[in-house]
């Protein structure tokens, strides 16, 4: 992640004035160009795929202005990411899971960054979601309400909606007995409300089957193709209009989500939350209704998951308990701490940076091991690249939390309580320094 | 009629009594001192007036209305705002935030308002923003709007903390002790700050402090605790000369010194 420091690294001369627009677009133009010049799936493509995703960052820091930067942004997320997944389904796929989970850490990040609430239980709020319309688009309903029939698809939108508010309501629900709660003991609890909802999935499948346990939902209903999108894409077929359509979907929501997340931030209730965060006595001492604005982060971080949560059943069209086990809500939290903690651009590069070390950079090193060893290349036995993924991406964690605790792109604040041990540590130092020679 | 008036006011913790019995009252526009030993209770005293405990018996009617029991946002929203002991800043939040941060009663940008950028949410902000300004001129930290708090010199943080107070909008405003471990200039323009706040702005202030010249000169009345109990109440000169109280806290180096 060198680039991160690009103000200080010898690229830092091209990132003045009119070489800075030459520069990043050259950039930008190459490597699109070359990814899509190389579109199956291999370790080279891996790499252009990742390179290309480079250039988000490099627009973020460089010092172009910003309705070229969002000009630029819009090409390469409406023109060449849905173009390029045309002609290879594996990276939509990608670009879409990356979508969803960047706004479930922006959810997340409302309430852990920003309110200072440790949830490790967010992923229930998913699963209510993806429940909602796996339950109400599928048979499911009928064994619910006997003779009740699945809803149209074309009420999807509507259940976004609704997933949206329930999403909220469950947040609201999970947050009220945890309110007087702090740090590890709010973990703790949150915790055990995430596996609660788990739990219930797998076991309300009686007395009345409700969510057909650990079987899971089967044939979820995907929305009817808009019909504008067949008649401008004559040459596609429906698996890949509907990986664009879902796509598109993605995008919407991830950026209404930094949207909204955005504006909040910097209101009233942002600050509200933030003061919270910094002091709770301080802050009912100046007229913060501590109870409403707690569940307020709690609700506005759900609704997001629920929203996701309904678009997830929709492209998966199978849902069942174990995808929102504890380990799911663990790796969006190591998304906003990997990224940076209460920092919005931060938190969608850890979206993006751990779906794709899930996904596709750890199996490719596991693949290419693989390939290594069948080419005679001494790997022991016991070794097998694909059971060892895990391994590296906790190392990676590890190494992350001791060099930049503050995460990869920091709120300029955080990165200030990451390091005020380090200066308190160096003034102790100092002072012990000067204290012998006197 | 009175602006403060808390009647027999007892808290306990376990088996120690911190506030035993406590009356106070405060007359609009007023400047009035509590002091005491360490221990006595005073702070204590102003966490239950400002809802950060219940009190156990008593009644504390602020502006005509009861607000004992009340949360203390509850109460900060009526018109008490407070500044602590030991500085209670938002940190990592630069000054004028934390002054907007006390501005959040007085806001009334609500969630859905602010995610469609509502034109009333336009118009507040840069408002809020405004007057955020000219409270910390006010206190005189014109110029320093987006250091972080903690960044601060020590004086000046707790001019922040008189800011942020003041954003609340409140009647009344208790300052616990404001002077504490300032030097001697510093303290002199704490004591200004707080006459200002009176003479200027029509407030009535309470403060905690332990320097007796601060609370000499600016008191119109003062009331001493010890062990929880009130054990005396009058004007400076009155209680300078009051038995009990330099017996329990003066000591006698303050008569002699007179």
């Amino acid at each position: 992640m060198g680039t991160t420091s690009l103000p200080n690294s010898p690229f830092a001369a091209l990132n003045r004035g009119l070489l800075a627009y030459v520069a990043l677009t050259a950039y930008i133009v190459v490597t699109s160009a070359l990814m899509l010049m190389n579109t199956r799936t291999s370790l080279g493509t891996d790499v252009l795929f990742i390179l290309f995703l480079l250039s988000f960052l490099l627009l973020y820091r460089a010092k172009v202005s910003n309705g070229y930067k969002l000009a630029l942004g819009a090409i390469m997320l409406i023109g060449v990411v849905p173009y390029f997944g045309t002609m290879n389904a594996y990276y939509i796929e990608l670009a879409i899971q990356a979508g969803i989970f960047v706004a479930l850490a922006l959810g997340l990040n409302v309430v852990v960054g920003f309110a200072g609430l440790l949830d490790l239980g967010y992923v229930a709020f998913f699963a209510v979601g993806a429940y909602l319309w796996g339950i109400f688009s599928t048979d499911q309903i009928g064994l619910i309400s006997p003779g009740a029939s699945p809803v149209s698809s074309q009420l999807f939108y509507l259940f976004m909606a609704l997933g949206l508010f329930l999403g909220a309501f469950f947040g609201v629900l999970l947050g009220l007995p945890v309110l007087r709660l702090r740090g590890d003991y709010l973990a703790i609890v949150t915790l055990g409300l995430g596996e609660v909802i788990r739990v219930l999935a797998v076991n309300l499948d009686r007395p009345i089957n409700i969510t057909n346990g650990s079987q899971g939902i089967k044939s979820i209903a995907r929305p009817p193709l808009p019909d504008f999108l067949r008649a401008l894409f004559p040459g596609l077929n429906d698996p890949q209009l509907y990986q664009l359509f879902i796509y598109a979907l993605a995008l919407l929501v991830v950026g209404l989500t930094v949207l909204t997340v955005f504006r909040l931030k910097n209101s009233r209730i942002g600050r509200a939350w933030e003061a919270i965060r910094e002091d709770e006595t301080a802050a009912v001492a100046m007229g913060i209704p501590l109870v409403r604005m707690k569940l307020m982060a709690f609700a506005v971080g759900a609704s997001f998951a629920g929203v996701m949560g309904v678009l997830f059943a929709a492209k998966q069209q199978f849902i069942n308990p174990p995808t929102f086990d504890l380990i799911r809500s663990i790796g969006i939290l190591a998304m906003v701490i990997l990224g940076g903690m209460g920092s919005i651009p931060g938190v969608i590069l850890g979206g993006v940076l751990v779906t794709l070390l899930d996904l596709q950079i750890l199996p490719r090193i596991a693949t290419e091991l693989s390939a290594l060893k069948r080419q005679g290349v001494v790997i022991p036995d016991w070794f097998d690249p694909a059971q060892y993924q895990r391994a590296l991406f906790g190392l990676l964690l590890i190494i992350m939390m001791i060099f930049r605790p503050e995460g990869i792109l920091p709120d300029q604040r955080r990165r200030e309580e990451a390091h005020a041990t380090e200066e308190q540590e160096a003034l102790v130092e100092v002072e012990t320094g000067e204290a012998k020679p006197a | 009629m009175a602006l403060l008036e808390a009647q027999n006011v007892t808290k306990s913790f376990g088996g120690l009594t911190a506030v035993n019995n406590v009356s106070l009252t405060v007359e609009r526009g007023s400047i009035v001192s509590v002091i005491g030993p360490n221990g006595a209770g005073k702070t204590t005293f102003f966490n239950v007036l400002t809802g950060i405990y219940k009190p156990d018996h008593g009644s504390i009617i602020f502006d005509g209305a009861s607000i004992a029991g009340q949360r203390p946002d509850q109460i900060t929203r009526q018109g008490i705002a407070r500044t602590f002991q030991n500085i209670r800043l938002f940190n990592n939040m630069t000054a004028i935030e934390n002054v907007l941060v006390g501005m959040h009663a007085r806001l009334s940008a609500k969630m859905w308002q602010i995610i469609f950028q509502s034109p009333s949410v336009r118009a507040e902000e840069p408002r809020a923003r405004a007057r955020a300004r000219e409270l910390l001129k006010f206190v005189g930290l014109e110029g320093r709007y987006d250091e972080l708090a903690k960044n601060l010199p020590y004086g000046d943080q707790r001019r922040l903390e008189i800011a942020r107070a003041l954003a609340t909008e409140p009647k009344l405003i208790l300052l616990d002790e404001p002077t504490a471990g300032m030097n001697p200039q510093e303290t002199l323009e704490a004591t200004r700050l707080i006459q200002r706040l009176r003479d200027e702005l029509g407030l009535t202030v309470i403060l905690i402090e332990h320097d007796m010249r601060v609370v000499m000169t600016i008191s119109e009345r003062i009331s001493v605790l010890d062990y929880g109990e009130k054990i005396a109440e009058g004007k400076p000169e009155e209680i300078r000369a009051n038995a009990r109280v330099v017996e329990a806290y003066l000591g006698r180096g303050a008569t002699a010194g007179d």
